[in-house]
């Protein structure tokens, strides 16, 4: 619920474009690279616990944002990106 | 020591993506070369090549899944899967700690450390390798997905000695059993080996035919004009099994597997040796520990890559062993149809030789159109066309870059 909170407070700060471009981009990455349903891509969604992700899978999800979005995920950033909605916040807050 | 048989069988073949349909190919003479579709080859010296058709990963697991695997390992999953279906073995309580895998891969992941080095390079030097380049590229992966996707507790590694590496598994499986290690084991081989790094490197060695204008006959073992081996790949998977655990499930059992050999030519690193010494002496081995004599064996599916030397050695090497007993065999090599599988080769060469035991057929050395007269006419290479004939026992070669030399003797099951 915290991090809807924050969404709803930098969907004010951002254009409508801008977020839902950031937003979506992040959802079908991780429905391609998880290979999960759209509908299961919650933003209270946990990587591991609720999308069968392993740690492997992690990794490779940080790096996908990082290319995608043009930029370097520290690691002890990387480690506090464990939801849809965590990865959501982090991007529209940092992506250039 | 324990009998083994061969009770599952699995193909992905550039004849065919199944037992079957490889079979049928084979009986039939068919081709399976055509100019390259996997990248663009219009540079390479050799611009055609024996491909896999016709198969999507993701029409046999889910893409998450597919994305993590080589196309190596996509291929060992295929075929052991159906191997392990055409055993009998799905939905059977199986004891896993009596069960293994013993996988043969001679390059294993070359597709996917291509891409990821091909990447780095074109960078700006920051590292950015995929978190499963290296579980993707190891050659052992497979090996280990089929015991994970088995459940598979007991030996679990994969061979790798080149275009050998499928036989010695398929010897390192049947030496387990027999010894009493282990009572099942899903064994075979894959390779995936079609890509530019593949193809030129092998090119670079003049190793390949570059009949770039008539692909379907530039496999030609034998023949005056043969230029080199066309390169191939695919899998085969074998499911081996102790006789007694076979028949208390009451298995259909296809082949026994009477006896194996090994050997090295202790010569060079690329050619054979040219008095075919590690090839008389592996088939001698394997013959000895077969209990078998020349006269007893019917057939034999040669390594036979269509290269002027080692086509040489190999039929110098057979009539070393054979003598007087060589004009009674049929020989062929079905290499002139699928191309050279490399790692791979020895598992469909096997299921090749299996299935001329219980059909009664000899598949054919195709594109035979000149003699060579450095070959004995009196040797039956089986041109052209299939032959029936029964085959109480068949002998299967495979040698590989690095002087390996292994045969497997296959024999027809009797209680």
């Amino acid at each position: 619920m915290h991090h809807l909170k924050f969404l709803v407070i930098l969907r004010f700060k951002l254009t409508q474009n801008n977020m839902s471009d950031i937003a979506s981009k992040v959802r079908s990455i991780i429905v391609d690279k998880l290979g999960v349903d759209e509908n299961e891509v919650t933003p209270e969604a946990s990587f591991t616990n609720d999308l069968g992700a392993d740690s492997l899978d992690t990794v490779e999800l940080i790096m996908e944002f990082e290319k995608e979005f043009n930029l370097s995920i520290p690691d002890d950033q990387a480690e506090n990106i464990q939801t849809v909605g965590q990865a959501i916040t982090y991007l529209e807050a940092n992506a250039k | 020591m324990r009998r083994v048989v061969v009770t599952g069988l699995g193909a992905l073949t550039p004849l065919g993506n199944t037992v079957q349909e490889y079979w049928e190919g084979l009986v039939a003479g068919r081709s399976g070369a055509a100019p390259i579709t996997k990248f663009d080859a219009s540079l390479f010296r050799t611009r055609f090549a024996a491909e896999v058709k016709g198969f999507d990963p993701e029409n046999h697991m889910d893409r998450k899944e597919a994305r993590k695997m080589d196309p190596y390992t996509h291929y060992a999953m295929v075929t052991a899967e159906e191997a392990f279906k055409d055993a009998g073995l799905e939905g059977l309580a199986l004891n896993g700690e009596r069960a293994g895998v013993i996988w043969g891969s001679g390059i294993g992941g070359m597709y996917t450390v291509y891409h990821e080095f091909k990447a780095f390079f074109e960078g700006d030097g920051t590292p950015k390798f995929n978190p499963f380049f290296v579980p993707k590229m190891i050659s052992d992966i497979a090996a280990g997905l089929l015991s994970i996707r088995y459940g598979f507790h007991g030996p679990n590694y994969t061979t790798v000695s080149a275009c050998a590496s499928s036989n010695n598994a398929i010897i390192d499986a049947f030496n387990y059993i027999r010894w009493g290690v282990a009572d099942l084991f899903i064994t075979g081989g894959s390779e995936a080996a079609i890509n530019e790094p593949g193809v030129a490197g092998f090119n670079a060695m003049k190793a390949l035919s570059e009949r770039n204008d008539d692909p379907s006959t530039a496999s030609r073992p034998f023949d005056l004009d043969r230029d080199g081996f066309v390169l191939g790949e695919g899998g085969g998977a074998l499911i081996l099994e102790s006789l007694d655990h076979a028949l208390a499930r009451g298995a259909r059992i296809y082949a026994e597997i009477a006896g194996a050999g090994l050997s090295a030519d202790a010569h060079h690193i690329t050619a054979p040796h040219p008095e075919g010494l590690g090839a008389t002496l592996v088939m001698k081995n394997a013959l000895r520990d077969s209990g078998l004599g020349p006269a007893d064996i019917d057939y034999i599916n040669v390594h036979g890559t269509s290269t002027p030397l080692g086509d040489l050695s190999e039929i110098k090497a057979i009539q070393n062993v054979f003598g007087q007993d060589a004009y009674q065999l049929n020989v062929s090599s079905t290499k002139s149809m699928t191309g050279h599988l490399l790692g791979a080769a020895g598992a469909v060469e096997a299921i090749a030789s299996i299935k001329a035991i219980c059909e009664g057929i000899i598949p054919p050395t195709i594109n035979h159109f000149t003699d060579d007269p450095a070959f004995d006419p009196g040797i039956n290479l089986t041109f052209n066309q299939a032959q029936n004939r029964t085959v109480r026992a068949a002998l299967s070669n495979t040698f590989g870059f690095g002087g390996h030399n292994t045969s497997v003797v296959f024999k027809a099951y009797r209680a």
